[in-house]
């Protein structure tokens, strides 16, 4: 059964699997790490947005992943509505420990149930140049639906990163994160950052979803894989650091990729959620934790 | 004189749903019941965890399947009845519930309602591999085909959910009456303040775990046998932790009352849905009510109930 190939082709396949994994769990690395808002929404926001993709794809024949970059705006603008009403419904109230929770596990099911109305159980793919072709590096197989969606997957979290890093409003959602009294008192207004900031979370969705499209047919109850999936990349990460988020991406990406090999698919998924639930007994404050 | 009340209600219901099958034979009505009685069990068992300590249990379906799961192993492998079935899958998602209750040391708030959905999804994939059981495409199940003092097979799982919601909501009363549901209180208000008041935090969230966890077990034990099917996809269904959530959170958290009036309105509801319009709509509707309530009104039916009579009164 054990062979150096497969291996090989298993590290890599997990390896840029991992890539598209830090660009599905950014959001939450922002919303939970840094505003401690426990968004279990997020992931049917990207299966929202692969919708939406798919949407676009088969009406003007778009390709995905601009479709993706495209829908941002809209998810933004969700993202900031959806903020909304959670600050003034929980956060101001001082209540968003268990009611907030609920509330987005309520949304998490409309949106689920929603999409489940509107396009069924069937699996939705699409058709793009790059799907179903591969290359070929001795003897390493790269199948291009992986690659190109790793590669954006990077892209996104290295703009992320130069935007929390860089930039005026990065800075303030990183100061909000650490003392939003004393962004207080620099003249800042922490709900408009957070806003800001939550708004970002949810566009990052429609691109992700654009990517999830991309890699795997699509079938509005497959979300609920994901929450195992991002919320133990964020925690492994570190709560809230981008780069710990690439890392803990990666790890989780070649750890499930060697499962499926080695074990078969049907386990696959045990490991994030098995990961997930190390990270918390062993090491709750992630491998790049402050 | 007051302790005796709720004993002599209790088993006034029971005598009435016995009544009852003795002169309905609609199988549908049973059927659709035997599913209500579920939630009120399920809701119950959520809200001894999640509304008494406030510890957002999401893995519902991991307790309810692991009893259903454990009920199959033990009819495959020795035929075992019902009885033996229930106290076996009580048993076992009660111990996963003591589990559960020594991981909330390390857990809190958000992290263990994840820990939580982790561990549905971890048993899920175990069951998905375990073949005597059914593995992926599931098994079906043989009814016995007579049972005592029932005329129909229906009727007797009828009467074991009534049994177990009494019990389950008897057992939720009796908490909320004792020091045990003052010290549940004390955790949900203030953890760390009520551990310096020397309320045993750890002992007790293990016993509502534990006491959590068996309940769900035990209501999971019969669901093979009143669907005649275990396959993973409907014993790990999301909609129980959706369910055993709203339910509780509609009705009302705080009080033992507040979860059985949800899964009663939410359980019926839901069921004439099914039938009158579709089942994906009525999920959607539970999705919005809940949604709804948490924003509008946090305290529940019960509570708002109590506040337009503390209103009359003033």
């Amino acid at each position: 059964m054990f062979s150096f190939e497969l291996l090989l082709n298993a590290v890599a396949a997990g390896l840029l699997l991992g890539g598209f994994y830090a660009a599905v769990s950014l959001g939450i690395s922002v919303t939970f790490g840094l505003l401690e808002v426990a968004n279990i929404a997020h992931p049917v926001f990207i299966i929202a947005g692969a919708y939406g993709a798919y949407a676009l794809n088969t009406a003007f024949a778009l390709d995905p992943i601009l479709a993706g970059l495209l829908l941002t705006p809209i998810f933004y603008g969700l993202g900031v509505v959806i903020y909304r009403i959670y600050y003034v419904s929980f956060e101001q109230r001082g209540e968003e420990s268990l009611r907030g929770l609920v509330f987005f596990f309520g949304l998490m099911f409309i949106v689920e149930v929603s999409l489940l109305l509107v396009y069924g159980v069937d699996y939705r793919m699409i058709e793009t140049p790059y799907i179903g072709r591969s290359v070929l590096i001795g003897p390493l197989g790269i199948s291009l639906r992986l690659f190109v969606p790793c590669v954006v997957g990077v892209v996104l979290t290295l703009v992320v990163y130069l935007f929390l890093a860089k930039t005026f409003y990065g800075r303030a959602i990183m100061g909000v994160s650490q003392d939003s009294l004393a962004l207080r008192l620099m003249g800042a207004d922490p709900v408009h950052i957070k806003t800001i900031a939550f708004g970002l979370a949810v566009a990052t969705t429609s691109l992700a979803g654009a990517l999830l499209l991309v890699i795997a047919p699509v079938e509005p109850s497959i979300g609920r894989e994901y929450i195992g999936r991002v919320f133990a990349i964020t925690v492994l990460g570190g709560m809230g650091s981008i780069g710990g988020t690439l890392v803990a991406a990666l790890i989780l990406g070649v750890a499930e990729s060697l499962t499926a090999t080695f074990s078969g698919p049907s386990w696959s998924l045990a490991v994030s959620f098995g990961l997930l639930l190390l990270a918390l007994a062993v090491r709750p404050s992630g491998l790049f934790g402050r | 004189m007051q302790r005796c009340v709720p004993v002599v209600l209790a088993l006034s219901i029971i005598g009435l749903g016995l009544l009852l099958t003795a002169t309905v034979e609609n199988r549908y009505f049973y059927f659709a019941t035997y599913v209500i009685l579920q939630y009120v069990v399920l809701a119950t068992a959520w809200n001894i965890l999640g509304g008494y300590t406030g510890y957002v249990n999401f893995g519902t379906p991991a307790f309810f399947a692991l009893g259903a799961y454990m009920a199959t192993f033990l009819m495959r492998a020795y035929h075992a009845p019902l009885p033996v079935q229930l106290l076996a899958g009580g048993l076992i998602s009660g111990l996963l519930g003591l589990g559960i209750g020594y991981l909330t040391l390390r857990l809190k708030g958000v992290f263990f309602s994840i820990a939580t959905l982790a561990l549905t999804v971890v048993l899920q994939t175990v069951m998905i591999n375990w073949e005597f059981v059914g593995g992926a495409k599931g098994l079906s199940i043989m009814r016995p085909a007579t049972v005592l003092f029932f005329s129909s097979y229906v009727k007797f799982l009828f009467a074991v959910m009534l049994c177990l919601a009494v019990a389950s909501v008897t057992i939720a009363w009796w908490l909320e009456h004792s020091w045990i549901g003052r010290g549940l209180a004390a955790i949900r208000d203030n953890e760390e303040a009520a551990e310096c008041m020397a309320v045993p935090t750890l002992k007790l969230k293990i016993l509502a775990t534990t006491v959590s966890g068996a309940l769900m077990g035990m209501a999971g034990a019969p669901f093979p046998l009143h669907v005649t099917l275990i396959e993973p996809t409907s014993a790990f269904n999301l909609d129980y932790a959706v369910n055993s959530l709203a339910m509780p959170m509609i009705g009302g958290t705080t009080t033992w009352l507040g979860p059985v009036v949800g899964a009663i309105l939410l359980g019926t509801a839901q069921q004439t849905a099914t039938v009158t319009i579709s089942s994906a709509l009525n999920l959607l509707i539970v999705g919005v009510v809940l949604v709804a309530f948490v924003i509008l009104a946090p305290e529940g039916l019960v509570g708002l109930v109590r506040r337009l009579v503390q209103r009359e009164r003033a």
